[in-house]
């Protein structure tokens, strides 16, 4: 039913994989105004560990897994995996996937419809020849067969010839995570895994992720808008606003300890029976081509709004002084000029 | 708040909704399909009531019911009465007077209930001339105006189409039209999926404080537990059909009896809890097919408290402490 | 893993798949009442055409051995639906003139089909100026008025039933364009080819393995839509005489009925059956297509 519940050893910092380095994307929206979906973010995964990034949509999240997953390419600012940048050509980029891969959000919408469960698992081991290069001289359909196992789909042989829509919304999940789980990545990217599936299944397709970090050491990287998803299963926590990180840190400290108003206000709406008095935001997430100044949440802040950020004598700097990005080291940070 | 109806604040002695055991049973092509079986539900003014389960457990088929909406296809069995009529019985005018105007239903997925090429005023001000022919133009723009402040939006938002409104203004503009004719009863169909936490949090007050303030009865469904118990009176839980368990919200949420209300609560964890860190709860398999329910209990085969007497018989649904009814026959046992 | 060795390899496991594909896709269209009428009159029209050597003697087709009176009614002489102006049996006429006509509807769609789904892949999938400009002669091709274009090229190319077809063919694939890149937008956004990417593909394998076996369903509908209107295509440039002058088909007979004047005259059985055969012709194709559109178009499938 769940993962044993062995908390990570602390990962030294060498031990990051995949890295976010200043990364900016910039999209020029249909008015012709150019909007700044990632607006300069520091952000590491390593090995052995689960990173969740949090967020509301327009946040940027999906946009930072796309971008760390080579899916789309930084105005400025750079990837890098295994200490070297992000080589985009073909080659580059085929070889790169080979070693970081990513399930992405619509779980229905990502098995090709007139493909078999064993077709869409064996695509990746086909396209990186995985057959050839197996340690143990494993067939392709074994291969295909032991991927989905490990994932939870067993016995595998009753699914090969099956179609996406004969399956359940659970099954589809487990064997697009077995299709990246084929090629043996070192990073896992997951954009909300488990948003579109029934309460009852989440849990499952949860302490699969914990596996792999557990047993074969892949670092995993989860992106969700759901507080409780990144407390279940989360080493740590970035939260990101409008293209920026805003907090990270472990989750204990993040979720339990939040330092930026953004993080608090988040948890407080979790909803619960036994609450915190919610803070319920007003308004959205701004639209990105529009970036406030000062602090980018001050709009919305209720540290500002309640005469907080005035008392501790920072109002000005909030609606004035830009803050700056938050390096990606291991400790607690929040990018707010009241933390 | 002006839009108040006298009757919504005088003393009703039926409840608005009285669904008694409620049967609904597809015809398909591979044989009947029993999606809802005997459920019973009761909703009063004022109250706000719940109802939980995943996809595929029934619970947007019941609500189809409620104002006659499911598909040509359905057999009904069962009374289905909403402010004391049943609506499955009544002629086609009594149902179109019952509709908007008496109950009216929040629909799943905001982006495509509404249409694309109308300004949201249109689409608000719609029921109400059909329900009011009588009512003049100006009259009727206040009302929508009224009804767009009533949600949080400004009255000049009525000029917007769908599609320059973000999910949590659509969510805004289909509770609105619901309101539009002053219904008693509200049906909200999953009303936050898909939307934001924090853009769910101002759905969830804002649905609150309706029923605060306009007396309504409100009827909730969503695959989200934790969501039902933050805003709900009541919760009942749906597995395969029937109502394995129903008590207060906060009972069903932090002590629930039946195991797979267990489940539903254990999958959105309260932050903070030790038990919960690296150890998601969740079940094995998938809900059952409707048309090879297995024997005995439906929830059997995925319980983690599952015996053998367990597949002997349907467990039924026992009322095991006051206003606790649940179908398991294991509570209380160890 | 040695337990989970499975019984298939993947080419058992791929043919075992594809076999299912076809009986679930004839399940299907065996539902289909109108389509299965469809494909019965088609098989007719088929097996006469393949058979016209064996059903009547091609000898009868030529003016100078021709037995029978000039325009004599049905049923006289043993003609059961009479005689054109030079005494032939319109039976053999009928039967001789169904394989031009079904060889230049099937040829010139070929030609459309390819030409309209490389053109409409290509200008769906890729982005940049060559497939803009692909775009802009696909749209240029829509919108020439067929008949004047058919005309100019058939008097150009000359009178040969190979330019009939060219003919057709050329000014037919631009709307199949227009559709399979329709398709192939909405399809190449959708989530799988994307994963394919995240998988490591490049674009060929995209395009191949998943934009286009996708979009095929659509293209073969379509083709069967499209022989029906090379079919009256045929009989419209044949009518107007840019047909081949030395082959018979329905399209020459309905030009050779009208040049004698069998309509003041009254020779019904001259006019009458080759247009109910174009029209029969032109009714399976489009009934057998409309029914396998909506076998592979999952959106006009009632659920």
């Amino acid at each position: 039913m769940s993962a044993a519940a062995v908390p990570a050893p602390d990962p030294a910092p060498d031990d990051v994989v995949l890295e976010a380095r200043g990364v900016e994307v910039e999209f020029v929206t249909r008015t012709g105004h150019a909007a700044r979906a990632l607006d300069g973010v520091d952000l590491s995964v390593r090995r052995g560990e689960v990173l969740a990034i949090v967020g509301e949509s327009g946040s940027g999240k999906t946009t930072l897994a796309r971008t760390l997953m080579g899916l789309e390419r930084p105005t400025r600012g750079e990837v890098v995996f295994g200490g070297a940048p992000l080589d985009y050509s073909f080659r580059g980029l085929k070889a790169y996937r080979s070693r970081v891969q990513m399930v992405l959000q619509d779980a229905a919408g990502s098995l090709n419809p007139r493909q078999t469960v064993y077709e869409s698992v064996a695509e990746g081991i086909r396209l990186h020849r995985r057959d050839r290069s197996d340690e143990q001289g494993r067939s392709e359909a074994e291969l295909v067969a032991a991927a989905l196992a490990e994932s939870g789909l067993r016995p595998p042989e009753r699914l090969f010839l099956r179609y996406p829509h004969e399956l359940s919304g659970g099954q589809k999940q487990r064997v697009l995570i077995a299709g990246a789980l084929a090629l043996r990545p070192e990073v896992l990217l997951a954009d909300e895994p488990v948003s579109s599936l029934d309460a009852s299944i989440r849990g499952e397709i949860l302490a699969l992720l914990l596996r792999f970090r557990q047993e074969l050491g892949m670092g995993v990287a989860v992106v969700t808008h759901d507080l409780g998803l990144a407390w279940n299963i989360a080493d740590r926590i970035a939260v990101m606003y409008l293209g920026r990180v805003v907090e990270c840190g472990t989750t204990e400290e993040v979720l339990t300890a939040p330092r930026h108003p953004y993080t608090q206000a988040l948890l407080s709406v979790v909803p619960e029976i036994e609450q915190l008095e919610p803070v319920v935001l007003t308004g959205e997430v701004p639209d990105p081509s529009r970036i406030p100044s000062g602090c980018r949440f001050h709009p919305r802040c209720p540290k500002l709004a309640d005469g907080t950020a005035d008392r501790a004598g920072v109002a000005g700097d909030c609606v004035g002084t830009p803050l700056p990005v938050l390096p990606a080291t291991g400790d607690h940070r929040a990018a707010c000029h009241l933390a | 708040m002006s839009a108040v109806p006298e009757t919504a604040l005088s003393e009703r002695t039926e409840p608005l909704l009285d669904l008694r055991d409620v049967t609904v049973t597809y015809r398909t092509s591979e044989g009947p399909l029993p999606a809802v079986r005997g459920v019973n539900l009761t909703v009063a003014p004022g109250q706000v009531v719940g109802l939980a389960g995943e996809s595929g457990c029934g619970k947007s088929t019941l609500v189809s019911t409620v104002l006659r909406l499911q598909p040509s296809g359905a057999k009904v069995e069962g009374e289905v009465l909403v402010l004391g009529q049943d609506v499955q019985t009544v002629g086609w005018g009594a149902l179109r007077a019952l509709r908007w105007a008496e109950a009216s239903i929040v629909f799943q997925g905001a982006l495509h209930s509404l249409n694309p090429v109308q300004r949201i005023g249109a689409q608000i001000a719609e029921p109400i001339t059909v329900h009011e022919p009588d009512l003049g133009d100006a009259a009727v723009q206040r009302r929508v105006e009224e009804l767009l402040e009533q949600v949080g939006l400004p009255g000049a938002r009525k000029r917007a189409y769908p599609h320059q409104l973000s999910g949590g203004q659509r969510q805004r503009v289909m509770i609105a039209m619901a309101l539009a004719c002053r219904p008693q009863l509200i049906v909200a169909d999953e009303p936050t999926t898909a939307l934001d936490v924090m853009v769910q949090a101002q759905i969830l007050d804002l649905l609150r404080d309706l029923v605060r303030d306009l007396g309504v009865g409100l009827l909730i469904i969503s695959h989200d537990l934790s969501v039902l118990a933050d805003v709900c009176d009541r919760v009942l839980v749906m597995y395969a059909g029937r109502v394995v368990e129903s008590g207060t919200a906060a009972q069903a949420f932090t002590d629930p009896l039946h195991p797979y209300t267990a489940a539903l609560s254990g999958a959105f964890p309260r932050i903070g809890d030790p038990a919960a860190r690296y150890a998601p709860a969740g079940l094995a398999g998938d809900p059952p097919d409707p048309r090879e329910l297995p024997p005995g209990c439906s929830f059997a085969p995925r319980c983690p408290r599952a015996v053998d007497r367990c597949t002997e018989a349907e467990p039924p649904l026992l009322e095991v402490a006051p206003g606790r009814p649940v179908a398991c026959i294991r509570v209380g046992e160890p | 893993m040695s337990a989970s060795t499975p019984a298939l390899t993947p080419r058992q496991v791929t043919r075992r798949r594809r076999a299912d594909a076809v009986r679930r896709s004839w399940a299907s269209f065996r539902s289909h009442r109108s389509g299965l009428f469809g494909l019965a009159l088609l098989t007719f029209f088929l097996l006469v055409a393949l058979l016209a050597p064996l059903l009547a003697d091609g000898e009868g087709l030529e003016v100078t051995k021709a037995t029978g009176g000039v325009l004599e009614s049905p049923g006289s002489g043993g003609y059961v639906l009479g005689t054109d102006e030079n005494g032939r049996s319109i039976v053999t006429l009928l039967i001789w003139g169904s394989r031009i006509s079904l060889f230049v509807g099937l040829l010139a769609t070929v030609i459309s089909m390819v030409i309209g789904t490389l053109v409409g892949l290509m200008s769906g999938f890729f982005e940049g100026w060559p497939a803009r400009i692909l775009y802009r002669v696909t749209e240029w091709f829509l919108v020439i008025p067929f008949i004047p274009l058919a005309i100019v090229l058939a008097t150009v190319l000359g009178r040969s039933l190979i330019n009939i077809v060219i003919v057709i063919g050329i000014t037919g694939w631009a709307s199949t364009a227009m559709l399979i890149r329709s398709q192939t937008l909405s399809i190449k956004e959708r989530p799988y080819v994307e994963r394919a990417r995240v998988l490591g593909a490049g674009r060929w394998h995209q395009m191949s393995r998943h934009v286009l076996p996708n979009v095929m369903p659509m293209v073969f509908a379509n083709t069967t839509l499209t022989v029906a209107l090379a079919i009256l295509a045929e009989t419209t440039l044949s009518f107007l005489g840019l047909g081949d002058p030395t082959r018979v088909s329905w399209g020459s007979m309905l030009e050779d009925a009208f040049d004698v004047g069998a309509m003041t005259t009254g020779a019904w059985w001259y006019i009458v059956p080759p247009g109910v055969c174009v029209v029969l012709v032109v009714l399976a194709f489009t009934l057998v297509g409309q029914a396998l559109e909506e076998i592979f178009n999952p959106r006009l499938r009632g659920r």
